[in-house]
């Protein structure tokens, strides 16, 4: 089971937090932290894995963000590797040709996204077009543009 | 299509989002955000009402906020409120919101709950899964409460859309997970194992997860799981590379199914039924011939998507650990992992192979890659590929390469990075002592531990290689030699300072001869370093200084000298001043014999093998580091060994009065001092009393039952009150008891299991030595005789005086068939039933836990788990260990905290506890804190006896 994924910039800022098993805030922080500055300080062409307390640690960087994910120490993590790939694939198809700002201004939707693919720290639908097509229906749901439009900013 | 719901029009949020990005500094930003929220806050409580995309916008900006890591207190009623929109992207916020931001004990949970109710029933399989996804995030014990019952009907109701049973599935997970008391197995079982037939891939997917999860806990509830996964999964192995449409990922058919199917059987022991059994060893072969194909794409996908497979049939290979021919192929699979480009591979190859170097079918194939990790260990430029390494070098250790492999362990050591500098200390005390034949190479390599990383000796290894020396006289002139060449470095660790102190002061004389190692030599080597050393260390040399006195009287004076010195009979330490005061008086006073006799040479500790060591023979894994950690406890029953061996020390004991011959190494010197030791100016006066004539009017037989003590059952009552105590074939013994606070009652039932009568029955109850202070058990007369297939009981009472830590013996004898039976059972009152749990918040718990915070307040012990680590078993020891189970004190969920008071007579000792399972390695570190060192020792031994 996965128990966090983290989306970080080089810079330690945390573009995307989700949680699969309770923790505490506090707890969360640290986590954070120490996620921050244990794969940031890697060299690169170091392994993608880790060891981290009695989680493994996996990890990949894309463009200027990196995927971070820690899971039960049966999990294997070359799969782990593509689940960090397919996230991302997922977040291309719908934004098209992803970049960090698009999550930074969208995290709700990478949220979204997240939770067709994810559940419960388990891999629900590893099927690209599944995922994309509930997406795409959820948006067909939402209100047109014009309606929004017409609301005032703040 | 994407371009157009980009950011759905909430202009507001937008432009919150770039002015926090436009902040030039962290100052700005708060007060940007400051601003945002008084804004939000004033809309929420204006008198206008707002709409749904307001409260949306607003919702969603409070989320922002709480993501950048600053505190949200307010809106949690406004996105409630959105849950029941029925606009998809309000409600589609507001769970979203609900599951990042909401925690389970929210006054709100009724209301979410209500609304998630409501969506579960809509029938609307968009509205539905969002519902589920919010229980599945959220996953608190209400929500189990409320839908435990109901997630379980829609996943197997047959006109579920497959997404939702997707969710419903792995939520059903989720909710097992955090209250598995609360999801109950019922007709839905049979169901589900079911949809491991179902058509659609992706659900699965999501159902072989859970079943997984189900399995785990309750194999044979899901046993008919097995032959559907091995079909299944034989159909997509000798699938094509497209058959499976969009679960193929870069030409591998459905990579996550296929593990998933591996892992689920990896609950089992391989397949019984012949067919079932030859279709999975088919699908293994399958496997591990696709590794040597040419590769369909050069993409790192494929290879990552195809060896993830691969490696997770090796996994289940080793788990069947019965195919030799497989094993030794996913052997020579992982050998040429081990020398692959890319870095992933050589890490998994060498953490696979560690698991596999234990199967004895696979152990020499294993052996034969040891030059390639040794050369890994040198040269790879990653730390957490050398660990690997390291890991991998132990686990393939033996007789024939132990030399090798220590000799590069110790080289590597000393410039190995320091967060695994302890580990590996360990894994080469532990292969030193393990495999040496010849002993002065197990004291070289311990020394040379404590020269390359004596920070990271822990004090079990230097433990250990005293009690080796003492124990085996071929080596004992060498060690001698050896640390005393040692000490001779400038600057040396104080570990070695220990360890020289001790055998200088056992063994110094087999030295002394050489000029160079004189006795005054070797004094003013030792004392050299005294003023640099910690207090421990400085009582452990004290006492090697009274046992020269002993072997050398020609360095008496100088010693004595060094004794008398203002900072020695002055020192603010209340044990060293001590120890100096009695040391001086003890070699002033006693006559060169009673010297000679006090501070003989210690006797030989015990050889008996650890538990631990005996199950690191079993399966030694990569974890298994500590087999010699209860060496603490083997060091005290030494220590009450010594009683046997010398009736002097043995009365110093009994005259309590800390006795320098059985507390040399320092161990437990506090407990002594505390416990029994009387001030020091009237310590020498007891002494004194001590070496009298009377020395032969104390006993040291003491009335101990014929025949051994029986006490195989006595460890299982620690944790529960009644059961079996003991059985042969004549009797049984069966037990029930009760505690309050300080008393307890206990009913024995001796069952006859015989069909005569046994004649003159006697039971009794003997507490030995100091146990007579500190427990009172009162035995009731009971009838002389038992009949053939009849019980009789009697009725214990006992109250506990003080701490203690032997346990009483009952004594019964009778007869049976002209014969007179004896036996002795331990009866198991032990100090942990006098525990009152404590409930306490987590911030009380915290600062109590500072409070106890000094160093002999504290024991922690870490040993490997004898039995599963199964979080509700644990929890019902340590319930039934006494202590109140705290939850949610500790951050990491995983352990367990527990608190309570002891109740004794005289006192109430306070107690805290912590356990820190490590599920990968098989290991728990356990820590007690009390008010008193001895209860912290002895709750510790307990409980670190039950797991």
């Amino acid at each position: 089971m996965m128990h966090f994924l983290l989306l970080f910039s080089r810079q330690g800022k945390l573009r995307l937090q989700k949680w699969f098993t309770p923790i505490p805030e506090r707890e969360k922080k640290k986590i954070v932290r120490d996620m921050t500055t244990m794969v940031l300080g890697r060299k690169p062409r170091s392994c993608n894995f880790l060891h981290w307390k009695d989680l493994k640690i996996v990890y990949k960087k894309y463009a200027s963000l990196y995927f971070c994910c820690g899971l039960d120490a049966e999990e294997n993590e070359l799969l782990a590797l593509e689940v960090l790939h397919r996230y991302v694939e997922l977040l291309d198809k719908y934004f098209g040709n992803v970049c960090e700002l698009d999550i930074i201004f969208n995290f709700e939707k990478a949220y979204f996204i997240l939770d067709e693919f994810l559940l419960g720290g388990e891999v629900q639908e590893t099927s690209k077009q599944v995922v994309s097509r509930s997406i795409e229906a959820s948006d067909m749901l939402q209100e047109t543009m014009e309606e929004y439009m017409s609301k005032p900013a703040f | 299509m994407p371009a157009v719901s980009k950011g759905d029009g909430m202009r507001g949020l937008a432009v919150f989002i770039s002015d926090i990005r436009n902040c030039k500094s962290k100052e700005a930003e708060i007060k940007r955000i400051n601003k945002e929220l008084a804004n939000i806050r004033s809309k929420f409580k204006g008198d206008k009402a707002l709409d749904g995309y307001s409260k949306k916008k607003y919702v969603c900006k409070l989320l922002f906020i709480f993501l950048l890591g600053h505190d949200i207190d307010f809106g949690h009623m406004e996105a409630v409120n959105l849950l029941s929109s029925n606009k998809y992207t309000e409600k589609q916020i507001g769970y979203l919101f609900i599951s990042v931001l909401v925690n389970s004990n929210s006054d709100l949970i009724s209301l979410i709950n209500n609304a998630i109710k409501n969506d579960l029933s809509s029938r609307n399989p968009t509205f539905m899964n969002l519902a589920l996804h919010c229980i599945a995030n959220v996953g608190s014990r209400e929500m189990a409460e409320a839908f435990a019952a109901e997630v379980p009907r829609i996943l197997v109701a047959g006109d579920t859309m497959d997404s939702v049973k997707q969710s419903a599935a792995l939520c059903l997970l989720r909710l097992n997970r955090t209250s598995p008391d609360l999801v109950l197995m019922g007709e839905w079982t049979a169901r589900v194992v079911h949809l491991l037939n179902d058509q659609h891939l992706g659900v699965v997917t999501a159902a072989t997860s859970l079943i997984t999860t189900l399995a785990q806990k309750s194999p044979e509830d899901f046993k008919t799981s097995v032959s559907l996964a091995v079909a299944r999964l034989s159909r997509i192995v000798s699938s094509g590379s497209t058959d499976l449409q969009d679960y193929t990922y870069y030409f591998v058919a459905a990579p996550w199914l296929s593990v998933k199917l591996l892992r689920l059987l990896q609950c089992y022991p391989p397949p019984e039924d012949g067919a079932i059994r030859g279709r999975l060893t088919e699908c293994l072969e399958t496997i591990l011939n696709k590794a040597q194909e040419p590769p369909k794409s050069k993409k790192v996908q494929h290879s990552n998507a195809k060896n993830a497979v691969l490696f997770e049939a090796i996994s289940l290979i080793i788990h069947h650990d019965s195919e030799p021919t497989l094993l030794v192929r996913a052997c020579n699979q992982l050998g040429q992992f081990l020398q692959h480009r890319e870095t992933n591979l050589r890490y998994l190859a060498l953490e696979s192979m560690c698991t596999l170097a234990s199967s004895e079918f696979s152990h020499e194939a294993v052996k034969t890659h040891i030059e390639t990790v040794i050369n890994a260990l040198k040269s790879e430029r990653d730390v957490s590929v050398r660990q690997r390494a390291v890991d991998l070098l132990y686990a393939m250790c033996d007789r024939s390469n132990a030399k090798q492999i220590v000799a590069e362990m110790l080289s590597y050591l000393e410039t190995a990075d320091y967060s695994i500098r302890e580990e590996i200390v360990l894994k080469v005390a532990i292969l030193a002592e393990k495999y040496a034949v010849d002993y002065t190479w197990y004291v070289d390599t311990i020394l040379n531990l404590i020269r390359f990383a004596g920070d990271y000796v822990s004090d079990e290894v230097w433990y250990r290689v005293i009690q080796i020396v003492i124990n085996r006289d071929e080596v004992q002139g060498y060690a001698a030699k050896t640390v005393f060449e040692a000490l001779q470095a400038p600057a040396c660790h104080e570990n070695l300072v220990k360890v020289g102190g001790y055998i200088l002061g056992e063994f110094g004389n087999l030295i002394a001869g050489d000029s160079r190692s004189s006795p005054l030599i070797q004094f003013d080597l030792l004392h050299s370093k005294f003023h640099l050393c910690s207090v421990p260390t400085r009582a452990l040399l004290l006492s090697a200084y009274i046992k020269f006195i002993n072997l050398f009287p020609e360095v008496k004076g100088t010693i004595q000298e060094v004794l008398r010195s203002d900072s020695q009979l002055r020192n603010a330490d209340v044990e060293l001043q001590q120890r100096a005061v009695e040391y001086l008086r003890l070699s002033c006073i006693a006559s060169t014999d009673i010297l000679a006799t006090v501070l003989e040479e210690m006797p030989p500790f015990p050889e008996r093998e650890s538990s631990i060591l005996a199950k690191l023979k079993r399966k030694k894994g990569p974890g298994n580091l500590h087999p010699d950690l209860d060496e603490n406890r083997k060091e005290r029953s030494a220590n009450g060994g010594t009683a046997d061996h010398s009736s002097t020390t043995s009365n110093a004991k009994v005259a309590a009065s800390p006795t320098p011959s059985t507390d040399l190494l320092g161990l437990g010197s506090t407990i002594t001092t505390q416990n029994s030791a009387p001030p020091a100016s009237k310590g020498t006066s007891l002494l004194v009393d001590v070496f009298s004539e009377n020395i032969a009017a104390f006993p040291v037989e003491t009335p101990v039952a014929v025949g051994p003590v029986a006490d195989e059952n006595f460890s299982r009552f620690v944790c529960k009150n009644n059961g079996v105590l003991y059985e042969n074939q004549l009797l049984q013994i069966g037990l029930k008891s009760e505690f309050r606070q300080n008393l307890g009652r206990m009913y024995v039932f001796f069952g006859n299991k015989t069909s005569t009568q046994f004649m003159n029955f006697a039971a009794s109850v003997v507490c030995q030595d100091t146990l007579q202070a500190q427990l009172n058990v009162h035995a009731k007369p009971a009838d002389p005789t038992v009949d053939g297939g009849a019980q009789l009981q009697q009725i214990l009472n006992i109250e506990c005086m003080s701490d203690f830590v032997d346990a009483p013996v009952l004594n019964i004898q009778f007869r049976y068939g002209g014969t007179l039976q004896n036996i002795a059972v331990k009866l198991p009152i032990t100090l942990n039933k006098f525990f009152q749990p404590t409930e306490m918040t987590s911030q009380d718990f915290f600062q109590r836990w500072k409070q106890l915070g000094a160093p002999q307040q504290e024991v922690q012990k870490i040993f490997k788990a004898k039995h599963s680590m199964d979080t509700e078993v644990t929890k019902a020891k340590i319930m039934g260990f006494g202590a109140a189970l705290l939850d949610g004190v500790d951050p990491n969920p995983s352990n367990f905290v527990g608190a309570g008071v002891i109740h004794t007579k005289t006192t109430q000792v306070g107690c805290l506890l912590r356990l820190e399972p490590n599920t990968q390695a098989q290991m728990y570190r356990l820590t007690l804190r009390t008010s008193r060192d001895t209860v912290s020792q002895r709750l510790c031994d307990l409980l670190s006896e039950q797991f």
